[in-house]
C-alpha cells in the first residue's frame, strides 16, 4: 500500500496535479525522488506540513502505507480586496 | 448584531483585466476544524449571545458571496469587534487558497503583507 501526498494551491500546479501516491519512507527520500523545481518549492520556508490532517515537522518525518502528507504553501484566502 | 459579507469583486486584486472567476481552495482535515477553534477563540474573547462564521468553497463569480461573518452580543462593542476579529483571522490564518481567472487564466494569489498587518491589530503575528 501506498503513502499519498496532497498537494495545496499553486504546489499542485508545479507538482502537476492535486495528489500523488509514493511509497512509503522518509519524506527525504521521497523528496529526492521529485524534480528539484518541485522538492525545493516543497521545502520553501513557508511551506507547511499536515500529516494525516495535523500539523507536523518536515524533518526525520517517515511516511507508512496509508499515511496522507498535505503540503500546504501561504494561505491566501483573503488577500484580494474582497473584503 | 453586526455581519458582514464578503462578496467576489470584479475588479482583480492585481492590475490588469477584471476577475471572471474565482475559486476558493480549502483542506478539509485542517479547514473547518481551524475555523471552529478561530469561532471558540472568538467566543472566549467577546461576550457575545451568538457567532457564525461560514465560508463557501470552489469557483465563484462577480458578486456571488464568499464569506460571511456575524456576531450577537448585547454590547454594540463586543459585536463589531468579534466580527471584525473573526474576518482578520479568517483572512490571514485560515486555511483556504484563491485563485483569480482573469482573460481566461487562472492565477494563484498570494497573501499580503496587509493580510499579517491586519493580524498585528490584535497583536498576533501571522502563520
Amino acid at each position: 500500500m501506498m503513502a499519498r501526498l496532497v498537494f495545496l494551491g499553486r504546489l499542485a500546479d508545479l507538482a502537476g496535479g492535486a495528489e500523488r501516491e509514493v511509497a512509503p519512507g522518509s519524506l527525504a527520500r521521497i523528496m529526492a525522488d521529485m524534480g528539484p523545481e518541485l522538492a525545493q518549492a516543497l521545502a520553501g520556508p513557508r511551506v507547511r506540513l499536515a500529516l494525516n490532517g495535523a500539523l507536523v515537522a518536515g524533518d526525520g518525518l517517515v511516511l507508512k502505507a496509508g499515511d496522507e502528507l498535505a503540503f500546504l504553501p501561504p494561505v491566501s484566502g483573503g488577500s484580494s480586496r474582497s473584503g | 448584531m453586526v455581519s458582514f459579507l464578503g462578496q467576489v469583486r470584479a475588479d482583480s486584486s492585481q492590475q490588469g483585466d477584471d476577475v471572471e472567476a474565482l475559486e476558493l481552495q480549502h483542506y478539509a482535515p485542517l479547514t473547518l476544524p481551524g475555523m471552529e477553534a478561530l469561532a471558540r477563540d472568538v467566543l472566549g474573547r467577546w461576550a457575545l449571545d451568538g457567532l457564525l462564521i461560514w465560508h463557501r468553497v470552489g469557483e465563484m463569480a462577480p458578486g456571488d458571496p464568499i464569506v460571511l461573518v456575524a456576531a450577537a452580543s448585547r454590547h454594540r462593542r463586543d459585536a463589531f469587534a468579534a466580527a471584525d476579529f473573526a474576518m482578520d483571522h479568517l483572512k490571514s490564518e485560515s486555511w483556504f487558497w484563491k485563485r483569480e481567472k482573469r482573460a481566461g487564466q487562472w492565477a494563484w494569489v498570494e497573501p499580503r503583507e496587509q493580510d499579517y498587518a491586519d493580524l498585528a491589530r490584535w497583536g498576533q503575528a501571522g502563520v
